[in-house]
């Protein structure tokens, strides 16, 4: 148990190294290119040579690369190309923003999904649970910008109950915190809890297949005691398993969905910054989303292989 | 000509009828698509970038049987490109993606342990950086040319290629009449191409089918973002973009290519879900 923990926290530790390279070998293939574009295409060979110099571009990759995660593992990103601002001061407030952003998603989006995903196996084979797994099946084929479209054509322009973009320097009472964070939520638990859902019935699914509930059926114990007693703490490591991986795949739709509602979080200065070329932002915001991302795979996966153990142990 | 291209038929039907019916029908699907990106443009009254009317976010009508889109140009025009794009686009990157995933894939089963275990750590660490971030990073440093956004969806997608082709021929490889094969002296490229790979074709199918979906879904994300495809190129997700405005009144240039995406999608993955019969 423990030394499968281990190796799997390993698995993770070189999958960290493998992004960090990676993150850097990508935005950094082109080192000439920054000082160009700073300087437009009227700049001197000299003066591209100096800025060059003065930024530590002409120095080999590694050592840029050796510098870079120094500086990121002391919080200090570097400057910004665009602001010359330094990145922390850009990033933060930002993360903070998009921090709050998932939580009030994932505070919507886990709950909804476990009564989803339970109501779907008690009623399995009716029409209910038919109509909710096609209607999950096509929300997780639609891209998520669809989703948030189709959010605001029904809550901003038909029913006037939300703002189209969120200002979120306007709240100021409880209901204004709803107000601006309905539509980026509904739009994003939207996406997370149609594949949630989708997961923990196919885990509890799953389960009901097993020997011993069909012993249960045939004793004739409820229904609802069956899902939530006997089914539901056999399922639970799957079911944690199900709910971190949606989660870790609600990254996504974060990036699109900052984006249309113009939330200040920090996709959304991603994505900015990559139309820009912005790369330490560019760079700072990868790691984040990345060091997020395998965080949660990680703890996924020692959640599941913790309780297959626990069930061989029996 | 017309011979060979009905024994081509023939084939290709004999073949679809030994498939299940999730792949037969995710590739009927498909072909549906492929002939409107080849022929549909040729079909479209107006150039892509003409201007063909002052009025702009019209309805339907008679004259232009979809609206115009912001500028006044033909909306039914500009989608039957914007389809061409759109499939395109992620045809190529899936084939690049499955192509190198399955040859790695199957590889794997024949290669030292070492090398097998170098590459799934390499493809592991791939997975480990989500698909839309890694498109933003290459965008950040190539740009968004449509060459870029193939390759680069090629290689996001090519892990879990790698990863399904992989398990089903370590499957297959168990398998009596190829341990028969091998016994009877045969060479390992004839095993691999007549004995594994079509044994694992049905499987193979629907994955690669998932893949497109994937692809479209990405490539869509990112030119909504106005990261992807560039005017005057116009795929899907540009398409809802550009037009996006024009939601407040409702108008079919943003509601149709919004349908149309969706239909392509859902379709697709309707077809190919295994939790139906």
């Amino acid at each position: 148990m423990g030394r499968l923990i281990l190796n799997r926290l390993a698995a993770s530790a070189f999958s960290l190294a493998f992004v960090v390279v990676t993150i850097f070998a990508i935005t950094a293939a082109l080192p000439g290119d920054v000082a160009d574009t700073l300087l437009g295409q009227s700049a001197t060979r000299e003066a591209t040579a100096a800025l060059r110099h003065a930024m530590g571009l002409d120095q080999p990759a590694w050592v840029r690369f050796g510098r870079w995660v120094w500086g990121m593992l002391h919080a200090d990103p570097g400057r910004s190309l665009m602001t010359g601002r330094p990145v922390a001061e850009l990033v933060g407030p930002r993360l903070y923003n998009s921090l709050l952003l998932a939580a009030a998603t994932a505070a919507v989006s886990v709950p909804v999904s476990l009564v989803l995903g339970l109501a779907c196996t008690m009623a399995r084979g009716t029409l209910f649970d038919r109509v909710v797994t096609l209607l999950m099946l096509g929300t997780v084929s639609v891209p998520v910008f669809l989703i948030a479209t189709v959010a605001v054509f029904v809550f901003a322009v038909q029913f006037h109950v939300a703002p189209a973009l969120a200002d979120i320097n306007a709240v100021h009472s409880p209901l204004q915190f709803i107000r601006v964070f309905l539509m980026p939520v509904v739009a994003l638990a939207g996406a997370t809890t149609a594949q949630m859902s989708r997961m923990i019935r196919a885990c509890l699914i799953d389960v009901f297949s097993a020997p011993w509930i069909e012993m249960a059926v045939l004793k004739g114990v409820a229904p609802v005691r069956i899902v939530l007693f006997h089914a539901l703490p056999n399922a639970i490591g799957s079911v944690v398993n199900a709910i971190a991986l949606s989660l870790s795949s609600l990254l996504g739709g974060v990036v699109v969905v900052e984006t249309v509602f113009n939330y200040p979080g920090m996709a959304g200065l991603m994505v900015d910054s990559v139309a820009a070329r912005d790369v330490p932002v560019v760079q700072c915001c990868a790691l984040i989303f990345c060091v997020a991302y395998l965080s949660l795979t990680t703890l996924a996966d020692i959640v599941a292989a913790a309780s297959t153990m626990r069930g061989r142990a029996h | 000509m017309g011979m060979s291209l009905a024994g081509a038929a023939r084939r290709g039907a004999a073949f679809a009828a030994r498939l299940a019916p999730g792949p037969r029908r995710a590739l009927a699907l498909l072909a549906f698509w492929f002939v409107i990106a080849i022929v549909g443009p040729l079909l479209a009254p107006h150039a892509p970038g003409e201007i063909v009317d002052r009025d702009v976010f019209a309805g339907f009508s008679a004259r232009h049987w979809l609206g115009t889109d912001y500028l006044g140009r033909d909306l039914g025009s500009r989608l039957l490109w914007a389809v061409r794009y759109t499939v395109l686009i992620c045809t190529l990157s899936t084939l690049l993606s499955c192509g190198f995933g399955i040859m790695l894939g199957i590889a794997a089963t024949a290669m030292s342990v070492w090398v097998e275990r170098v590459l799934g750590r390499l493809m592991d660490g791939l997975l480990s950086i989500p698909s839309l971030l890694f498109a933003l990073l290459v965008i950040a440093a190539a740009g968004e040319s449509v060459p870029a956004l193939i390759l680069t969806m090629g290689v996001i997608y090519m892990p879990g290629s790698y990863r399904t082709s992989r398990a089903l021929a370590l499957r297959i490889a168990q398998a009596d009449y190829v341990m028969a094969a091998l016994a009877r002296g045969e060479g390992r490229i004839f095993v691999i191409l007549r004995e594994i790979l079509p044994n694992m074709t049905g499987p193979l199918l629907s994955d690669i089918g998932l893949r497109f979906v994937y692809a479209v879904l990405l490539l869509s994300n990112l030119s909504f973002l106005g990261l992807g495809v560039q005017p005057p190129l116009v795929d899907l997700g540009s398409l809802v973009r550009e037009n996006v405005l024009g939601m407040v009144y409702g108008a079919p240039a943003v509601v149709v290519p919004t349908i149309v995406l969706a239909l392509l999608t859902v379709g697709l993955n309707f077809a190919l879900d295994r939790q139906r019969p």
